[in-house]
């Protein structure tokens, strides 16, 4: 049989089932952390403690210390919550549909997108809580039995993200989790130490590699995959109708979720992107993480980069074609008002930049696929904090606008969020495989068979 | 004390499969393997039931979904009505975005629950584990392990004869 090899330019010419599962896992056994590890390290935990002392302080003093002000009620927190649940849409949604579509260059990124999409949720999950005047009541979005005999407002799209949030979270662990457990009996098994037996040993729950839980784990593993998907879909059109269904100028449209959804996306893939390369270049995987991963990933960037484009379009005629004027004012004030550079910098970010991945010349250099990646990231953080500012800045009511101004610790806070996520990252490198190495297997074998 | 457990050792998901084909012919019982992947065929060959696993997470996803949508309902029209902007009470459109967070949620819940159950996991030692050379099936090898009182190690390598079997052994448990 000489089909073409699923596996190739994903995996080592000469590859053995052994070989891949010690390329992944001698980094976290057997290899110190290296010194770029512990410097990124210092740096990532500084960064953290920071963030801690700026919601100390924002908890202290409350949030007159951000930029928010009487016309931009909305500032950082919200743009931050909805970039950062942005890219955590990314990570489960790229393991679940890679899965089902059978696509071979799923193997080795899965696994830290899964750890990406926890993680990015993590800190999306802080700010609104973040955002609250007074965030010790943030638990009054659950319904709880309480002697004020209130029930949360089901209509409110507030209560829709807290609950969509919370599910996407627990299912992302529980999928996350489920795909881990065949690799912690791997480490288990190869451990040197007490210490790693007992650990990566409980974790591993016992597996061991049975044709039947095989089988179970494989049924359940695709049907979560098959869930996943609506699950994600409706995460970031809940976070959409947070604007959608209002009655401000630019904030009324049906077409925001689907646009977040495909903002997200593209975000999320950027994140992938820089997170992949850091992770081979980190960890050593350029075996494993290679040009054919940077190549496909650069032409998915380029497919929502024209899904954005259709999107603002989109934005825009429905704006001009309503015929209301507050929406055409919303409009030219996009594109003259106090953020126009801003506004066109997001577009030059958002679509023009990953044109350049039309060439595949562009696409077979990771450090151009990378740079894209990381500037149309900018883009989407510029998108979300332009949807709050130009949306309230410029209301029906003359007397009600006015510019928001970012202090310090909008800054610092957003910085603490990225450092806080390094750190998580960081550790992740450290103490748990970064690729599943079963699916690594998994692949090698689809490559035995069509030999 | 039950009858020992035979492990047959192998270097490829191929000779496995052959293996296990063999044996189920054979009539043996008890048949299992142990792989670092999910091996396919390998459930076809082993003959082992159809996992049941997604009924019950349906189920469980449906009745969730009911639940919290009538909660919604319950909340919103009968025990704390609140007219906002005159829209109606039983604004049931938007009271099936929780329902459906709510269902999916409990499905992939059930669904974990539900594979604890079917795998006998967490379950920490297992007298597999103790079987020189076990520690491989997590990487790079692939085992046939046959629990049938009838079978030992001499007839199963009989049985074998022409697979490239690496080792064979019986595990005490």
């Amino acid at each position: 049989m000489s089909a073409p090899d699923p596996a190739a330019g994903l995996l080592p010419p000469q590859a053995t089932y052994g070989q891949l599962v010690a390329t992944v896992s001698d980094r976290v056994q057997r290899q110190g952390p290296g010194r770029a590890w512990i410097i990124a390290f210092a740096l990532a935990s500084l960064m953290t403690l920071m963030l801690a002392g700026c919601i100390t302080l924002l908890f202290v003093h409350g949030i007159g210390i951000l930029g928010n002000n009487t016309a931009v009620v909305w500032g950082f927190p919200i743009a931050n919550y909805v970039w950062w649940i942005g890219i955590g849409n990314a990570g489960t949604f790229i393991s679940a549909a890679l899965l089902l579509t059978r696509q071979p260059w799923r193997a080795a990124i899965n696994r830290f997108a899964e750890v990406m999409t926890i993680f990015a949720v993590a800190m999306a999950g802080i700010f609104p809580i973040l955002h609250l005047g007074r965030p010790g009541y943030a638990y009054w979005l659950t319904p709880y039995p309480n002697s004020m005999d209130l029930w949360p407002q089901w209509r409110s799209a507030l209560v829709w993200d807290f609950a969509s949030i919370v599910a996407y979270l627990v299912f992302s662990l529980i999928f996350w989790f489920l795909g881990l457990i065949p690799d912690m009996a791997t480490l288990r098994d190869r451990a040197r130490t007490r210490a790693g037996q007992v650990i990566y040993g409980v974790l591993a729950l016992g597996w061991r590699g049975s044709a039947r839980h095989w089988q179970l784990h494989d049924r359940l593993y695709r049907t979560l995959a098959a869930m996943a998907l609506p699950l994600v879909v409706s995460v970031h059109s809940v976070a959409a109708m947070d604007f959608a269904a209002s009655l401000m100028p630019g904030w009324q449209e049906t077409i925001f979720p689907p646009y977040f959804v495909i903002g997200a996306l593209f975000s999320g893939f950027g994140m992938v992107v820089l997170l992949a390369a850091l992770i081979r270049q980190g960890l050593g995987l350029q075996a494993i993480i290679t040009h054919r991963h940077f190549a496909v990933m650069g032409k998915v960037i380029l497919a929502g980069s024209l899904g954005m484009a259709l999107s603002y379009g989109t934005e825009w005629f429905s704006a001009w074609t309503s015929g209301e004027p507050a929406e055409r004012e919303h409009l030219r004030f996009l594109f003259t008002g106090d953020y126009a550079p801003l506004y066109l910098a997001m577009l030059c970010c958002n679509l023009l930049v990953p044109q350049l991945l039309w060439s595949g010349r562009a696409r077979a250099s990771i450090v151009m696929v990378v740079a894209v990646a990381v500037v149309l990231n900018i883009g989407m953080w510029l998108e979300r904090i332009l949807i709050i500012w130009n949306t309230l800045s410029h209301t029906h009511l003359p007397s009600m606008r006015g510019v928001f101004m970012p202090t310090l610790w909008d800054w610092l806070i957003l910085a603490g969020s990225l450092g806080f996520f390094a750190f998580l990252m960081l550790v992740f490198a450290r103490i748990l495989p970064a690729a599943a190495m079963h699916d690594l297997g998994k692949l090698l074998y689809q490559r035995e068979q069509s030999r | 004390m039950t009858a020992p457990l035979l492990l047959a050792e192998f270097r490829d998901p191929e000779t496995l499969l052959q293996a296990a084909r063999r044996a189920q012919k054979a009539g043996l019982r008890g048949l299992d393997a142990h792989t670092p992947f999910p091996v396919e065929g390998l459930p076809d060959a082993l003959e082992l039931p159809e996992s049941w696993l997604r009924l019950p997470m349906l189920l469980a996803g449906l009745v969730a979904a009911a639940l919290v949508f009538v909660m919604c309902w319950y909340s919103a029209v009968v025990d704390y009505p609140l007219n906002l902007g005159s829209r109606p009470l039983n604004s049931w459109q938007t009271f099936l975005i929780l329902a459906f967070e709510a269902g999916i949620l409990c499905a992939a819940l059930v669904g974990a629950l539900a594979f604890f159950l079917g795998s006998g996991l967490p379950r920490l030692h297992h007298p597999l584990f103790a079987a020189p050379g076990f520690e491989r099936a997590s990487q790079d090898r692939f085992f046939l392990s046959v629990a049938d009182p009838r079978a030992d190690a001499a007839r199963l390598m009989a049985l074998l004869e022409g697979i490239d079997t690496l080792s064979i052994q019986a595990v005490p448990r």
